[in-house]
């Protein structure tokens, strides 16, 4: 297949036309009543009655603040977690193995702990939300602390920096690469977390939307919110993400792929 | 002994190219092995000296392997000494050691007066492998030690283009490493380290990857930078060549234990010629020497059929 650009937009636009030319004939044969099985337009109608009444652009900006807040947090903390386990023999023995074995456990797990400690407060949820990303971030660190080749900390040292200077002009920029896909999955995870986090704990945000399509019934309303999910989750992975890949593809003389 | 007159004219600390030429076209003698050391007949602080510094460690099979064997040097401000033995004789190790980047078993290390504990920016190590720091442009990295030693913005950028424009990269300071030649990017770091302005330049192999034509230019380039900067240059190379190309002053190393087995000074006037016969006697007169070391070195690494 050839890769120039107006005809992969034109494989994109005939594959999508076709599956909402599918979706539209089912929901014209009416099989399944419309509260169950909406018609695209009334999607489309629901997404823009959610954005003409604030009531989506509300509930993205109280997401998107939970996200930032919680995933900063669990950036900050994991760098420190990740490098201190990274320079520690034992911490590497013993809080490694555990922090691998707490992956393992689905981070919407800990809401009802969340909820004990701090209540129905945001508090909860950003809890949730830094419990879903931290492990990734801090495996992330610790793996790039570790696959850095080591000249540039001898580098660094070598040209006069230390402590906080070494870490932050030197280590930082030199494991980036290495630990961006990890910062990437963390992004991921957090966003899932929240998600998840919203539908069960009631206070706005777009996961509240959902359960509130679920509740009034309004299928066409569940549908919007779900692609307005994955619209956000492929802008911030598609944009940012991407974004930053390529920057460091570029100062480093990666193959860009 | 050393004539005096000649002792003078070495610890001069004016560094131009007319006072390097003058005072070396006086020595008719090409090379005088076991030189005798200049702090003995005047009572001068050497910029770097190393006294009985050994290195030793386990090895996996619980054998203790001695690097470095009670190694004496010292080195004058502003002399060029290149350090030469086989691969594996612990060069490398030691002239980590003199940045303070390792620490020796035992010895002492100096430079001026005062103990070498940590790295300072008073010597910077140029890497075998550069280290140049990739997500930075050529000017950023030139930029960095000033930075790290807290340097104020503008007088950062007047130094930045100061030591690209010295080695002839003025025109590549927002460039990525990744985009230059490796003469081009081995002069980046001949910048990086310069621009700190430290008193002692050291030398890790660092031409030992560049194809011939573009060593010989980073040879004059280096020569004159040196002239031009009074620095002191401690230069580890494997070929004796470069080393007699350049040094004032060639220490050999042996190979394991590493120690100094002898020194030359190298009294040939610059800039020097690879083809002149006396360079060429030199050359002969120092690989016969270091033969040995290389045989001793090959058959440790291939074992005993081997014949350098």
């Amino acid at each position: 297949m050839s890769n120039s650009l107006p005809k992969k937009i034109a494989r994109h636009g005939i594959f999508y036309a076709g599956l909402i030319g599918i979706w539209s004939l089912l929901a014209a044969l009416k099989i399944w009543p419309p509260y169950v099985f909406p018609t695209p337009w009334g999607v489309w109608e629901s997404l823009a009655a959610g954005f003409a009444d604030h009531s989506f652009w509300i509930a993205i900006a109280v997401s998107m603040k939970r996200m930032l807040l919680g995933y900063g947090l669990s950036v900050v903390l994991g760098m420190i977690l990740g490098l201190g386990v990274a320079s520690n023999k034992f911490l590497e023995e013993t809080m490694g193995g555990l922090l691998v074995s707490l992956q393992s456990l689905p981070s919407i797990c800990w809401l009802p702990l969340a909820v004990l400690w701090f209540g129905l407060t945001e508090k909860a949820i950003l809890f949730v939300v830094v419990m879903g990303s931290l492990l990734s971030v801090t495996i992330a660190m610790e793996d790039g602390r570790k696959q850095m080749p080591k000249i540039y900390k001898m580098a660094g040292r070598n040209l006069g920096a230390k402590g906080l200077q070494l870490f932050w002009y030197v280590l930082l920029p030199a494991s980036l690469p290495f630990i961006l896909s990890g910062l990437k999955q963390g992004w991921a995870f957090a966003w899932r977390s929240l998600i998840s986090g919203e539908m069960i704990f009631i206070s706005l945000g777009l996961g509240q939307l959902l359960m509130m399509g679920r509740d009034l019934n309004d299928m066409s309303q569940v549908i919007a919110v779900m692609l307005l999910i994955i619209g956000i989750g492929y802008i911030v992975d598609g944009l940012v993400f991407k974004a930053l890949e390529y920057r460091l593809q570029q100062k480093w003389g990666l193959a860009v792929s | 002994m050393t004539p005096k007159t000649s002792i003078q004219a070495r610890v001069s600390p004016v560094r131009s190219l007319e006072t390097v030429t003058r005072r070396s076209t006086g020595a008719a003698a090409g090379l005088r092995p076991e030189v005798v050391r200049l702090h003995h007949s005047k009572p001068e602080v050497p910029k770097i000296s190393l006294h009985g510094v050994t290195l030793s460690y386990k090895t996996n099979d619980g054998k203790r392997l001695i690097a470095l064997d009670n190694i004496d040097l010292k080195v004058r401000a502003g002399e060029f000494l290149c350090i030469v033995g086989p691969s594996g004789c612990g060069k490398s190790t030691l002239i980590h050691l003199i940045a303070g980047l390792h620490f020796p078993t035992s010895g002492q290390m100096m430079i001026d007066s005062n103990p070498i504990t940590e790295p300072g920016t008073d010597r910077i190590l140029i890497f075998q492998e550069l280290g140049l720091f990739p997500w930075l442009t050529v000017g950023e990295n030139v930029e960095f030690g000033m930075k790290m030693k807290g340097i104020p913005k503008a007088e950062r950028q007047e130094k930045v283009r100061y030591y690209l424009q010295l080695v002839h990269l003025a025109q590549f300071k927002d460039s990525y490493t990744h985009q230059l030649s490796g003469g081009m990017r081995q002069r980046v770091a001949l910048a990086r380290a310069l621009a700190t302005e430290p008193d002692v330049l050291l030398m890790d192999e660092p031409f030992a990857a560049l194809d011939a034509q573009t060593r010989d230019l980073l040879h004059d380039e280096l020569e004159r930078i040196w002239a031009e900067t009074g620095r002191t240059i401690i230069f580890i190379t494997h070929n004796v060549r470069e080393a007699i190309r350049l040094a004032d002053r060639v220490a050999l190393m042996t190979f394991r234990p590493g120690k100094v087995k002898r020194e030359y000074a190298i009294d040939l006037p610059r800039p020097r010629q690879l083809e002149d016969i006396s360079v060429a006697r030199t050359v002969r007169d120092i690989l016969d020497d270091l033969r040995e070391e290389i045989d001793k070195s090959l058959k440790e690494q291939y074992g005993e059929e081997v014949h350098a």
